[in-house]
């Protein structure tokens, strides 16, 4: 049962709006009562698929879906998708630009950070279409120690 | 230590109008790569940087950050200001150097995570 569901669309290369569908979402979670540490997984969690979306992708959306028992996050994107994903899963691989890193993005941490966050994280991506993330947070169980790896 | 004590030791103005001054810092962090603060920052953090354009007041809102300190005497537009406020989250801008801050706020007592 969903009790919500909400979709998002992200710009790419728009950096003045990045990050508005991540306070979104959070304000959204909060109103609904959701365990604060959740929150602040999920919040970061999604403000990095966020800028992933707005560097990477020629343009995305984020869905949020919350249902009874977990939230589930969804990011789709078109755009050149990953040709290597074990490889852009492992912190401090980054194809971000020299512009994009000078203002602090680009470290390499996005993806592994995402999974960190999450209670489940999957990933699957076509080079030349695009990419599709699907984070899983529980919500009855809140154990899961922010930033443990 | 609150957001204004700090302010006076780091010999910092504030910036922000309306963010609340009397909240409390419980941490610190110096770091200019916003993916990495992304991972590493923490609830009521005051967060020491060079960037100063409105994704790190993105970065700052989703850690309920206490404060984002601003080095060196660097201009920080309005608009960023103003989202900054919006969000209730204190800007400070210091003359001094983000080691120096650093150092002035591990002295004040306000470690590390």
């Amino acid at each position: 049962m969903h009790v919500l569901r909400e979709e998002f669309d992200v710009v790419a290369m728009d950096f003045t709006t990045a990050g508005e569908a991540s306070a979104t979402i959070k304000r959204l979670l909060k109103k609904l009562g959701v365990n604060s540490s959740v929150v602040r997984r999920l919040s970061i969690a999604c403000y990095e698929a966020e800028i992933n979306l707005v560097i990477h992708s020629m343009g995305g959306k984020l869905i949020l879906t919350v249902g009874a028992q977990d939230v589930t996050l969804t990011s789709e994107d078109v755009g050149p998708g990953i040709p290597d994903i074990d490889l852009a899963m492992s912190e401090g691989y980054s194809t971000a630009s020299e512009d994009v890193r000078m203002m602090g993005f680009g470290a390499g941490m996005g993806l592994a950070n995402m999974a960190r966050n999450a209670d489940g994280f999957s990933i699957e991506s076509k080079v030349g279409v695009g990419t599709r993330i699907e984070m899983v947070f529980r919500l009855t169980d809140a154990q899961k120690t922010e930033g443990a790896v | 230590m609150n957001i204004l004590s700090l302010s006076e030791k780091i010999e910092a103005s504030i910036l922000t109008k309306e963010a609340d001054t009397s909240r409390e810092v419980s941490s610190g962090y110096t770091c200019d790569l916003l993916s990495w603060v992304m991972a590493h920052g923490r609830e009521g953090m005051a967060w020491i940087t060079v960037q100063t354009h409105m994704n790190v007041i993105a970065v700052a809102t989703l850690h309920d950050m206490a404060c984002v300190i601003i080095p060196e005497g660097i201009k920080v537009e309005n608009d960023v200001v103003e989202k900054a406020d919006e969000e209730g989250i204190c800007i400070l801008a210091s003359p001094l150097t983000a080691y120096e801050i650093s150092g002035r706020m591990h002295d004040q007592g306000i470690g590390a995570m």
